[in-house]
C-alpha cells in the first residue's frame, strides 16, 4: 500500500486490498493488520546523519529493518591513492568526525613500520595522552546524543560541559577543534605548548569527578532502565560473526580491546581495565561507554605523570617515501577496531590504502537485532550502536 | 460608586476579550518561561538578547518568524481537514477558560456542571490532533496521531477520577463552589487524599499535554513532530508550539482551581486576605506551570507499550481506590 488514505489505484492495480474485503475480516474476529513501510531516514533526527533504515512496521512493532548506506560516500580509499603521505593524514581524519586523530594513528604506525622509523618515547606519551582525550570526546558526544534520543535533553548540556575543558587543551596543542591533523610520520607536529598538560589534567580530573552524577542521572534512572535492559540485545555468536568490535562488542560479553591484547605505542605501560557487559542490550553497551571514559581519563593522567622530556620526532628522511611492501595495522578506535592494510611500491603516495572502519562492521549487525522490536526501540538500539556516518560510508 | 449598566452584548465582548487575552499571553510567557526555566536547570543562560532585558521577547520574536513563514499544505493531503485541524485543537483549549474562577467574580460563566465541562473540552482538541494526523497523509503523522488518541483514552480517565474524587469531597461540581469548600489549599480535603488526587492528576494531565516523559505522539527522535509533521509556520504554531503551551496554562489553572484553593490566599492570615484573588490565581497557575516545566528536563521518554501499562495497570487501579476512599470518607467522617 503507497498511501497511508484508501488508495483506489491501488487496489484496482491490485496491490492492495479493497476496504470491503478487510471490514469483513474484522467482523469475523480476525483482526486485520497491515503492514507498512515506513523509510527512516536518510534525514532523520535519530540517524545521526545520512543513513537510511527501510523498516517493515506492523502497527507499534517492527518486523524488519534494512541498513541502508552509501548515502556519505566520499571515496577517501581511492583519494589517498594521488596523494602525498603526509597530505594523507588530514585525509583520513575526517573519515570519523568524532574520533579524529585516533584515524590518523594507523596510518602513521603503518609507515613507520614501513619506513623502520623510531618514535622517540615523549612522542609516543604525547599520542597516548591525545587519543584517549580524544576518547573520552567522543565518548562524551554518544552519551549525549543518547540521553538525547531517548528524551532526557539535560545530560547533553552537562556533557557538553565536560568537553568544553578537553577541547580547550586539544585546542592549545593543535590550534583544532575537530580535525587536529598533529600526527607525523616519525613523530608529531610540534611539542605542546606550556600550560597544556595542566589544562588537560584539569579537563579529566574534572571528568572523573563528575562522571559519577552523570551516570546517576541516566543510568540510575528509573525509565532509563526500562528503555534499555533487556531491549535490543546482540548475544555473543552474533557480534562474533559480524566483526563486532569496540564498546559495542564488550557490551556483548567479548572481552576484546587491542590496547590490552596487542599492545601498540606505549599502552602496556599502563595500569587499566577494560569494562565489558554480561547481556548485551542497550543498557550494557551505554554502561560500557560511560566507564571506558573514566579509564581514558585514568591513562591520561598517568602518562602526564610518567611523560619524558626529549624530541618529539624521530630521525625522519626529507622525503616521505614507503619501501615497496604491505603491512596491516589496527589500532582500538573509539568505537572499535580500526585498521588499515598499506601496500606501497616504494612511490611517495600509498599504492594502496584498505581500511576497515568499526562502525561499518557494527552497523551490520543492526538487522538481527532490529527484528521484532517496538518502533520506539529501534531508536534505543540505534543510538546504542554508537556508529559515525562518516566511518560507515568513508 | 459608578454605576454602570452593560448590554447583553458589551457583556459578551468583554467576556469573549478575557478569554481571547489570558490563554494566548499565557501562553506567550509560558515559552518564554520554558526556555528560561529549562536553561536554568540546565547550567545555560537560554535567549538573552531579543528585547533587551534577558530576551523577554523571545516568543514574540518567534511567534512573528512563523508568521512569515509559508504555510505548506501536502499535495496528497486531505486539504479542508488539513487546514481545519489547527483551529479545532486550538479553540478547544481557549474555550477550558470560560468556566475558570480567576477571582470571586471575574468568571465568564460559573456553570453548575464546570468541572464536567472542564474535563470534556480539556479532550475535545485531541480529536483536532487526529484530524491533522489524517489528513496529512504521512506516515509518521499517522503513526503520532493514533498514538495521540490511545493516549488520550488511557489517561483521560485519571484526570476525571481525580477530579470526581474532589467534586465528592466538596459536594457540587461547580468550580466556585469547589473553591469556595477550600479554606486554603489542602486544608478542607483529608490529608493523603487531596495529595494523592494531585499526583494523579498531575501525571495525567503530562500525558495529555504530551510532554516529556509522555511525549511518545510527538517524540522528536522517533517520529519528527508525531501529527504535526506536515505543518509550516501559523499552522504550525497553532497546532504544535502554542497549543501545548496553551494547554498547559489551562491545566495549570485547573489544577489550580481544584487543588492549590484557586483565587484564596494560602494560608489564613489577615494582611493576605487584600491581596486580589486574581493575583492568588495567577501565582498558582504559574506554580502549575513551573511545576510541568520541571519534570520536562528531569526524565527520559517511556515507551509506548510501557505507557499504556502505567495508565491501565497503575494508575486507573489507584485512581479507583482513591475513589472507593473518598466515597468512604464522605460516607463515615
Amino acid at each position: 500500500m503507497s498511501s497511508v488514505r484508501g488508495d483506489v489505484d491501488a487496489v484496482a492495480r491490485g496491490e492492495a486490498r479493497p476496504a470491503s474485503e478487510v471490514v469483513a475480516e474484522v467482523a469475523e474476529g480476525r483482526l486485520a493488520t497491515e503492514q507498512m513501510i515506513l523509510n527512516v531516514g536518510p534525514q532523520h533526527p535519530a540517524t545521526h546523519g545520512v543513513f537510511r533504515l527501510l523498516a517493515t512496521i506492523d502497527g507499534e512493532v517492527l518486523v524488519d529493518a534494512e541498513p541502508i548506506i552509501g548515502y556519505m560516500h566520499r571515496g577517501y580509499e581511492k583519494l589517498v591513492e594521488v596523494r602525498d603521505y603526509r597530505q594523507i593524514t588530514n585525509l583520513v581524519s575526517r573519515m570519523d568526525w568524532l574520533s579524529n586523530i585516533q584515524n590518523e594513528l594507523p596510518l602513521h604506525l603503518a609507515l613507520e613500520k614501513l619506513m623502520e622509523i623510531e618514535v622517540p618515547p615523549r612522542a609516543q606519551y604525547m599520542r597516548v595522552i591525545m587519543l584517549e582525550m580524544n576518547r573520552i570526546l567522543n565518548h562524551l558526544m554518544f552519551f549525549a546524543s543518547f540521553g538525547a534520543e531517548l528524551g532526557a535533553i539535560t545530560p547533553t548540556f552537562y556533557a557538553f560541559r565536560e568537553r568544553e575543558e578537553i577541547q580547550i587543551a586539544m585546542e592549545m596543542a593543535t590550534g583544532g577543534r575537530m580535525h587536529f591533523g598533529f600526527f607525523r610520520p616519525g613523530g608529531l607536529r610540534e611539542d605542546v605548548p606550556k600550560g597544556f598538560l595542566a589544562q588537560a589534567l584539569k579537563g579529566v580530573r574534572q571528568t572523573i569527578e563528575r562522571l559519577p552524577d552523570y551516570e546517576n542521572l541516566l543510568l540510575g534512572n528509573e525509565i532509563f532502565k526500562q528503555r534499555t535492559i533487556d531491549v535490543g540485545i546482540l548475544d555473543k555468536e552474533t557480534a562474533y560473526s559480524y566483526g563486532v568490535s569496540g564498546p559495542i562488542a564488550r557490551g556483548s560479553d567479548i572481552d576484546l580491546d587491542i590496547r590490552k591484547d596487542e599492545p601498540y605505542l606505549v599502552y602496556d605501560r599502563f595500569d587499566f581495565e577494560v569494562h565489558s557487559g554480561r547481556n548485551g542490550d542497550c543498557f550494557d553497551r551505554f554502561w560500557v561507554l560511560v566507564h571506558e571514559v573514566v579509564e581514558s581519563a585514568k591513562i591520561v593522567e598517568q602518562a602526564i605523570e610518567d611523560l619524558p622530556s626529549g624530541p618529539i620526532m624521530g630521525k625522519v628522511p626529507r622525503v616521505v617515501q614507503a619501501p615497496a611492501g604491505e603491512v596491516y595495522v589496527h589500532t582500538e578506535n573509539s568505537l572499535g577496531e580500526l585498521g588499515m592494510y598499506l601496500v606501497s611500491d616504494g612511490d611517495r603516495r600509498p599504492y594502496r590504502l584498505k581500511i576497515r572502519t568499526p562502525s561499518y562492521s557494527n552497523v551490520s549487525a543492526l538487522p538481527e537485532v532490529l527484528r521484532n522490536t517496538y518502533v520506539s526501540d529501534m531508536i534505543a538500539i540505534l543510538g546504542s550502536f554508537f556508529f559515525v556516518l562518516g566511518d560507515i560510508d568513508r | 460608586m459608578i454605576d454602570i449598566t452593560l448590554t447583553a452584548w458589551q457583556v459578551l465582548l468583554i467576556k469573549l476579550l478575557v478569554i481571547l487575552t489570558v490563554v494566548p499571553v499565557g501562553a506567550l510567557v509560558g515559552g518564554y518561561a520554558e526556555h528560561k526555566v529549562m536553561a536554568h536547570l540546565q547550567h545555560r543562560l537560554g535567549p538573552m538578547y531579543p528585547g533587551g532585558f534577558h530576551g523577554w521577547a523571545t516568543t514574540l520574536a518567534d511567534g512573528l518568524k512563523f508568521l512569515y513563514k509559508e504555510d505548506i499544505v501536502p499535495a496528497a493531503a486531505d486539504r479542508r481537514v488539513f487546514t481545519l485541524a489547527p483551529a479545532a485543537i486550538f479553540v478547544p483549549i481557549l474555550m477550558i477558560y470560560l468556566v475558570i474562577p480567576m477571582d470571586r467574580n471575574l468568571i465568564v460563566e460559573d456553570l453548575d456542571v464546570g468541572i464536567f465541562y472542564l474535563l470534556a473540552m480539556g479532550s475535545v482538541s485531541t480529536i483536532g490532533v487526529l484530524m491533522a494526523g489524517w489528513s496529512s497523509a504521512n506516515k509518521y503523522a499517522l503513526i503520532g496521531a493514533l498514538r495521540s488518541a490511545a493516549q488520550l483514552i488511557a489517561y483521560e480517565l485519571p484526570i476525571v477520577l481525580a477530579a470526581a474524587a474532589i467534586a465528592m469531597l466538596a459536594g457540587t461540581l461547580s468550580l466556585v463552589g469547589i473553591v469556595e469548600a477550600q479554606d486554603y489549599p489542602f486544608a478542607v480535603w483529608p490529608p493523603g487524599i487531596g495529595l494523592l488526587a494531585f499526583l494523579i492528576f498531575v501525571t495525567g494531565a503530562v500525558a495529555e499535554m504530551t510532554r516529556v516523559p509522555f511525549d511518545m505522539p510527538v517524540a522528536e527522535s522517533e517520529i519528527i513532530t508525531g501529527p504535526f509533521t506536515e505543518y509550516s509556520g501559523m499552522r504550525y504554531i497553532f497546532s504544535h508550539m502554542f497549543a501545548e503551551m496553551g494547554h498547559m496554562v489551562a491545566f495549570g489553572g485547573i489544577g489550580a482551581t481544584l487543588f492549590l484553593g484557586g483565587y484564596r490566599p494560602i494560608v489564613p492570615w489577615e494582611p493576605l486576605e487584600y491581596v486580589p484573588g486574581i493575583v492568588w490565581f495567577f501565582a498558582k497557575t504559574a506554580l502549575m506551570i513551573f511545576l510541568f516545566l520541571w519534570i520536562r528536563p528531569t526524565f527520559p521518554r517511556v515507551r509506548e507499550d510501557q505507557l499504556q501499562k502505567f495508565a491501565w495497570k497503575f494508575l486507573i487501579p489507584l485512581s479507583l481506590l482513591l475513589i472507593l476512599v473518598t466515597g468512604a470518607w464522605v460516607i463515615y467522617v
